[in-house]
């Protein structure tokens, strides 16, 4: 449980990194300290306080938060190494610790090279591969993942994968809104990047019109972002329906479901206010968290929905030959027609 | 875990290397690679000169008020400062405008200025607004605020670059190396900061002032296009010709 917790606690800082990093675009300051790893020549951590001023407050914040969230990610990569027995879930955790570290350096990239709009791009689309990566790691760690949610054991069974509750079209049907939240994530990095944000200026319309009667690269990428906008939209709302028509009964789909359809209209809210209030940088940096956590959100419902697909308690994949470290961790074994479970002293669940 | 770690190290170092091979500000850019230039390439016994006043047309726009509290270094008790896009004096003089030869000049080279041309950061402002230099000519930005900026050039056909300016008193030398119209200047620490280089492979170039006058002197007899260029109000140009030792004066009108 502790480790969940310090789980949980890693990804609610990489959204607030995510906000300060949204701040920093927003707010012009991506080059008002013109030297990395350095501050104006001081190590980052002894920078004077009162000479955070202007855009230097919102860059070196970001790169405060950032060498925050990069000491957390470490920390959690070594508590997985040591306490998790899964192999696959301490793999992510590595696979974490690399992504922050590529991500700080293309941070650096970023100042040292003026902001070249490839390299945004891509620091904008790691952060968000950054912030699901620790969402899913808190995931795979919470009580009710390890509990299959309730289920009974003997429905999760080594032999066979596919228990019945296991539903395929939300499967896909979630991993397609997952999917296409992350691309429409990229078309908005690309859109802010490139100085597009307000290259059609009226909202709903554009120039008017439902469909821009001009055309040019910046109006492209903008609308483009616009049709995302819809398109998400449209499967996220065919997510929610599937799971609210068949699985309304299963807590721990319904939650995530309500919460994306909730964010989603905070979501579009805020693009909307985005355009009307030209790029107002509170509204605008609002913006760029929400989408992450329209991500994060249909990420959790995707992985949960794809809960039967994993295997179950007894994980295959821990370390060959050695006895789990966690003794909640136990085998079951089937035998034909016959589910049996190994029960731990005091009746607990293996 | 070690050939993670292996595979790790191996990432970083790219980037690294990549950072650090890439580009980055420079204290000194290099010398240009231009001919030599004539020593002498005007005869100042034919010389002549291009005058004139640029003026706007209409009422100019209320200058929108500049809040600078982001900087509690930059505010000055009592004092409100204004955006300097459109600057009108009496009779509709505009400020700000820089009048330069565009054509005429032909192969004509000239040499280099010894003296430096200074570009101040003081208030939290760009001191002048809109200033010339000619190609290889040292510029000096100087930081004259008690609180620090970035010295951060925009060019198109120059090299970037984005220098830090942590304390007063601290100089950045430039020369650039190739002629561009114009090469913006902005500060990310302070936003509403901005100024504008002209730099030209010739002496010809003014800025107008409070009174919208520009001049033009030394200026060998022939046919030249003169440009002015405002940085909200756009660009116009028109064709002089002048003789030996003649003056002409040209005036421009900008309007929104």
């Amino acid at each position: 449980m502790a480790l969940h917790l310090f789980a949980v606690l890693v990804a609610v800082s990489t959204a607030i990194l995510i906000f300060a990093g949204g701040l920093v675009t927003s707010t012009g300051s991506g080059l008002s300290v013109p030297d990395w790893p350095t501050t104006y020549g001081w190590f980052m951590l002894t920078f004077p306080l009162d000479k955070m001023v202007g855009g230097i407050f919102y860059e070196h914040t970001h790169r405060l938060i950032a060498s925050v969230v990069g000491l957390l990610i470490i920390g959690l990569a070594a508590w997985l190494w040591r306490s998790e027995p899964r192999r696959w879930v301490r793999r992510l955790g590595y696979v974490a610790l690399a992504a922050v570290i590529t991500q700080g350096i293309l941070g650096g990239i970023t100042v040292l090279w003026f902001l070249p709009d490839a390299i945004s791009i891509a620091h904008a689309g790691l952060a968000q591969l950054v912030f699901c990566l620790t969402i899913s790691i808190a995931l795979f760690t919470s009580p009710g993942w390890n509990r299959s949610y309730s289920r009974p054991v003997s429905e999760y069974v080594i032999a066979d994968r596919k228990p019945l509750d296991a539903d395929h079209t939300l499967m896909r049907v979630a991993i397609a809104t997952t999917g296409l939240t992350y691309l429409q994530i990229i078309v908005g990095a690309t859109m802010r990047h490139t100085d597009a944000g307000l290259a059609i200026p009226d909202f709903p319309w554009a120039f008017g019109y439902l469909v821009p009667p001009v055309w040019s690269w910046g109006i492209a990428i903008h609308y483009a972002h616009r049709v995302g906008a819809v398109l998400v939209t449209a499967v996220a709302l065919a997510t929610v329906g599937h799971v609210l028509y068949h699985h309304r009964q299963r807590v721990e789909l319904r939650r995530p479901s309500l919460l994306l359809l909730a964010l989603l209209t905070v979501q579009i809210t805020l693009g909307a206010l985005t355009v009307l209030t030209g790029k107002h940088y509170i509204i605008n940096s609002l913006h760029v968290v929400t989408g992450a956590m329209v991500l994060a959100t249909s990420l959790v419902l995707t992985l949960r929905a794809c809960r039967p697909e994993f295997a179950g308690p007894g994980e295959r994949d821990m370390d060959a030959g050695s006895a789990p470290r966690d003794p909640a961790y136990v085998p079951t074994v089937r035998r034909a027609g016959l589910a049996e479970q190994t029960r731990r002293p005091g009746g607990a669940h293996a | 875990m070690t050939r993670l770690f292996r595979v790790g190290l191996m990432v970083a170092a790219l980037a690294t290397g990549t950072a650090a091979c890439g580009g980055g500000g420079s204290t000194e850019s290099a010398a240009p690679t231009t001919p030599a230039p004539t020593v002498s390439p005007v005869d100042p016994a034919t010389a002549g000169n291009v005058t004139g006043r640029i003026a706007f047309e209409g009422t100019p726009p209320k200058p929108n008020v500049v809040r600078m509290d982001s900087d509690p270094n930059c505010v000055q008790p009592g004092v409100t400062t204004t955006e300097e896009l459109v600057l009108v004096g009496d009779g509709g003089a505009l400020q700000n405008v820089f009048v330069y030869v565009k054509d005429g000049l032909g192969d004509l080279r000239f040499p280099i200025p010894s003296t430096p041309i200074l570009l101040d950061q003081k208030g939290c402002h760009y001191v002048p607004h809109v200033l010339g230099v000619q190609v290889g000519q040292t510029v000096e930005v100087l930081n004259s605020d008690p609180t620090l900026h970035n010295v951060h050039a925009v060019p198109t056909a120059n090299q970037e670059f984005n220098t830090g300016q942590p304390l007063a008193g601290m100089k950045h030398i430039h020369q650039f190396s190739t002629k561009e119209v114009m090469v913006p200047f902005k500060c990310d620490v302070h936003p509403w900061m901005r100024a504008y280089i002209g730099v030209l492979d010739h002496p010809y170039f003014a800025v107008t002032g409070i009174d919208g006058t520009y001049s033009l002197k030394g200026l060998p007899p022939g046919t030249y296009t003169v440009e002015a260029w405002h940085e909200t109000l756009g660009t116009q140009t028109q064709t002089v010709t002048i003789g030996a030792s003649e003056s002409k004066e040209i005036g421009f009108s900008f309007k929104m």
